[in-house]
């Protein structure tokens, strides 16, 4: 019962954060300089002044800041996200377009950086001096510091030119033809690059939380009793203490969902990934109001969700959480 | 030069099947698929809503226009097989090929053709291509007559490229608007030799064989893939290991010598004639010290353009001196290049009133609108304190925040890139009018007021010869070159790329892929 009213509150909770987010960003959007008739002109490679005037006249950019604010948080409340001015098309349709790219390589990134991870947290902790646990950090540490962009570019440059064994680009083949076994063949040959760049940053924030996690666990009363009670070590680490060594891990996956949109960027430009990422910064860079507000809408949305279900997820590892019993 | 308007004086050309590309000795063989790209996301396919080289390219493939040009800037017949202009200049008729279907099987008819015209007038962002049209006739089905109310020789370009697209009535003409058109984006029904298979926002365009295009045994690809690949380093890798065979618009000057250098990849500036994509220092003529000629020629002379365009560009561009494309008929080389010469810009200033200071004459702000613009903009700041002008740079966060400066004319000096369009009444004109100043970005931004290049300009809009034409472009460059509103440094460095298999490639007209692909082939 506790559960569901944290819940309601959270989601009420949400709905207020979420229109504050729209009605802030919809007047930094109008405060800077220029707009998305300006970069319609840029598309354009120029534009008659009189055409310029047609398009803030068509969009309304000509109203005042308040019937513009009034008018698209009408349309919100009425679950119309409205029109992109820039890509000529529905910000629901191209949002739920982007979508399905940008959960395949994130998801996908994260569970193998996730596995990978604690793997080798575990393992490094239980030896925090040996050659296998220097490695670990020292990959944590160059997965951490090195910039996406780079290591994209570095997997491109050896595995799609000196080694040809994938795809430079995109997400699919489309000369190939074939079944759906074919094709989804041909899409996980496509992600294996940038799904490996992704997951090299949070490769290094797992296996550095759960390494860390686990040490402090193996050293707790708990674990002394475990190994009092004359358990294996096997059994030791992996049914008593990485249970709850999981917990900070698990919390910190939960939080990398906002990645949806925001980690992925670099990844999506550099593999020319046609997720949401690169919508969402194609989309700034053209002031095309709307659909920022839609996908800023969106993935507001997506990291509520995932809060909850890591909670929920919490619970089930950690009896600890949830307070009352 | 001289034969550049003799289709336009006395229209009986023949048809000739060989259109700006290089005919090969071998013969071209059916089918295949051209993998290319798309340096950008799409904002639309409709090419009569929207301008632009990224919309051009799949837009000159779904699309025909009434005419095409060779690379000596002839028109040759495309969807119209002849026409003439009457001898007051102020019609000009269409004589349309009489085979011509849309995609889906509809005839195009000359009201196609009226159509089209009143949907560029309401929605193509280039208003004076077709102002002077008032009205269309259509005495029959293949004849379509455009009534002027003056002379325009600015129309024979307006009417090739991806500038005149001819589209549908029967789909664009159901009364929705026409630049929100959900069939701009889906299932359009185009007139040109490839038809839409699949668009993709942010993935690609795939486009397939028309089979029924009015020009027999055209076109010889199968299928055209258009991957949107934003990122350039990952295009140059696709060019090396062949996973594109062909794509134009390259501009980096690394990738661009790096690809050179691939033995199966030609890598060429040829072909962009008409986009005239031009790369210049513009000057606020109303500001402070801006406003006098000699300070603005001393900043012309104390800039070494040859730094820019072999250090900065690395030898990718071509030098120019005037505000129009040097690969232009009408490009009048005959002016200054402002060489470098910094005792002239020394003395020039001192005699402008503006004495040397300590180390400082006076002090000026320059704006660049896109980050490869800065090394640019980093030189002039570092030539111009050489002669005691200090410049301070200023970042723009993003492209229209720039924009908005241009456009309220809030900047002194600012780097700037600005296209011709083909003829020079659609895309010179407006920076130098005195009726165009500071009407948004690409305006008149330098806020340049000469009545006499008002008065050229003018008459040049309207003068059917040829020659007198040429004339009187001539001396408008002679003056905007000496008055330095503008210093014009060199051409943007685009450039084609493809591999040894692909034969025709589009690199020998003047629109590059604003221009059909019906001729390209793919060598097994």
């Amino acid at each position: 019962m506790n559960f569901l009213r944290v819940t309601l509150i959270r989601i009420l909770y949400a709905a207020i954060l979420l229109i504050a987010v729209l009605v802030l960003n919809f007047s930094l959007m109008h405060a800077a300089p220029g707009d998305v008739a300006d970069t319609i002109a840029q598309a354009a490679g120029g534009i008659d002044a009189e055409a310029l005037e047609q398009i803030r006249r068509e969009y309304g950019l000509d109203q005042p800041f308040l019937v513009q604010l009034g008018r698209y948080i009408g349309n919100v409340l009425q679950f119309d996200l409205g029109y992109s001015y820039f890509y000529s098309d529905k910000v629901t349709n191209l949002i739920l377009s982007r979508l399905p790219a940008t959960l395949l390589l994130v998801i996908s990134a994260q569970l193998l950086a996730l596995v990978v991870g604690v793997v080798l947290g575990v393992f490094s902790a239980r030896k925090p001096n040996g050659i296998l646990s220097h490695f670990v950090t020292f990959l944590a540490l160059f997965g951490y510091s090195a910039p996406v962009f780079w290591t994209g570019l570095l997997m491109l440059v050896v595995f799609s030119l000196m080694v040809p064994l994938f795809p430079v680009a995109g997400m699919r083949d489309v000369t190939i033809e074939g079944g759906f076994f074919v094709q989804a063949l041909d899409i996980a040959h496509h992600l294996v690059l940038p799904m490996l760049t992704l997951a090299s940053i949070f490769l290094a924030l797992y296996s550095r939380l759960s390494r860390a996690a686990m040490m402090e666990v193996l050293g707790s009363d708990y674990v002394r009793t475990a190994k009092a009670k004359g358990l294996s070590p096997r059994q030791v680490v992996y049914k008593h203490a990485l249970k709850n060594a999981l917990s900070p891990v698990i919390t910190l996956a939960g939080l990398q969902l906002s990645a949806v949109v925001s980690g992925a960027v670099l990844v999506e430009t550099v593999f020319s990934w046609p997720g949401l990422g690169t919508l969402a910064f194609q989309s700034i860079l053209a002031r095309d109001t709307p659909l920022i507000l839609g996908i800023l809408f969106f993935s507001a949305l997506v990291v509520i969700v995932g809060n909850l279900l890591t909670d929920l997820a919490l619970r089930l590892v950690d009896p600890r959480v949830g307070g009352k019993r | 030069m001289k034969h550049l308007f003799k289709g336009l004086i006395a229209a009986t050309a023949v048809a000739s099947v060989l259109v700006g590309t290089t005919a090969s000795a071998e013969e071209p063989r059916q089918g295949g698929t051209l993998k290319t790209q798309l340096g950008s996301n799409l904002r639309t396919l409709n090419s009569a809503v929207q301008s632009g080289i990224v919309t051009g390219f799949p837009g000159a493939q779904l699309f025909a226009s009434p005419l095409r040009y060779d690379d000596s800037w002839t028109p040759q017949p495309y969807l119209a097989e002849s026409w003439e202009v009457s001898a007051d200049g102020l019609k000009v008729t269409l004589n349309l090929v009489k085979n011509a279907v849309f995609h889906d099987g509809h005839p195009i008819t000359s009201s196609d053709i009226a159509f089209s015209v009143k949907v560029i007038q309401e929605a193509h962002p280039f208003k004076s291509m077709f102002a002077p049209v008032t009205s269309v006739d259509t005495p029959d089905d293949h004849t379509a007559v455009l009534n002027l109310s003056h002379p325009h020789p600015g129309l024979m370009l307006a009417m090739s490229g991806q500038l005149m697209s001819i589209i549908p009535e029967h789909i664009y003409g159901d009364g929705q608007d026409f630049k929100t058109h959900p069939r701009n984006i889906e299932d359009v029904v185009g007139s040109g030799p490839f038809k839409l298979a699949e668009y993709k926002n942010g993935e690609h365009v795939i486009l397939e064989r028309f089979d029924d295009f009015f020009i027999e045994g055209r076109p010889y690809l199968d299928k055209i893939v258009m991957r949107i690949i934003t990122d350039s380093s990952a295009r140059a890798i696709a060019y090396e290991n062949g996973e594109l065979d062909f794509g134009a618009f390259e501009s980096e000057p690394l990738i661009i010598n790096r690809l050179k250098k691939v033995d199966h990849l030609t890598v060429t500036p040829t072909g962009y004639g008409a986009i005239g994509a031009l790369d210049w220092l513009a000057i606020n003529t109303t500001k402070g010290p801006l406003a006098d000629k000699r300070v603005r020629q001393a900043i012309a002379y104390a800039i070494d353009k040859n730094f820019i365009q072999n250090a900065l560009m690395q030898g990718t561009v071509q030098d120019s001196n005037t505000g129009i494309h040097p690969d232009s008929p009408f490009y009048n080389a005959d002016v200054n290049t402002y060489a470098l010469d910094l005792d002239k810009a020394n003395a020039l200033l001192d005699e402008a009133g503006f004495p040397m200071k300590g180390d400082e004459r006076f002090a000026v702000t320059i704006d660049y609108g896109w980050p490869s613009a800065k090394p640019h903009v980093e030189y002039v700041r570092a030539a111009l304190k050489k002669v005691g002008i200090n410049v301070e740079v200023r970042a723009s966060a993003d492209f229209p925040t720039w924009a908005k400066r241009m456009g309220t004319m809030d900047f002194d000096l600012s780097w700037d890139a600005v296209f011709n369009w083909g003829d020079p009444s659609i895309g010179v004109h407006r920076t130098y009018l005195s009726s165009n100043i500071a009407k948004g970005v690409w305006s008149n931004t330098q806020g340049y007021s000469n009545a006499r290049v008002d008065e050229l300009l003018d008459m040049a809009g309207k003068e059917n010869d040829p020659e007198k034409r040429k004339a009187l472009y001539a001396e408008f460059q002679s003056i905007v070159n000496d008055e330095v509103p503008i210093y014009f440094i060199q051409t943007l460095p685009y450039h084609t790329v493809y591999s040894n298999k692909v034969m025709n490639a589009p690199v020998n007209g003047i629109w590059s892929t604003s221009s059909p692909l019906d001729q390209v082939w793919l060598k097994e």
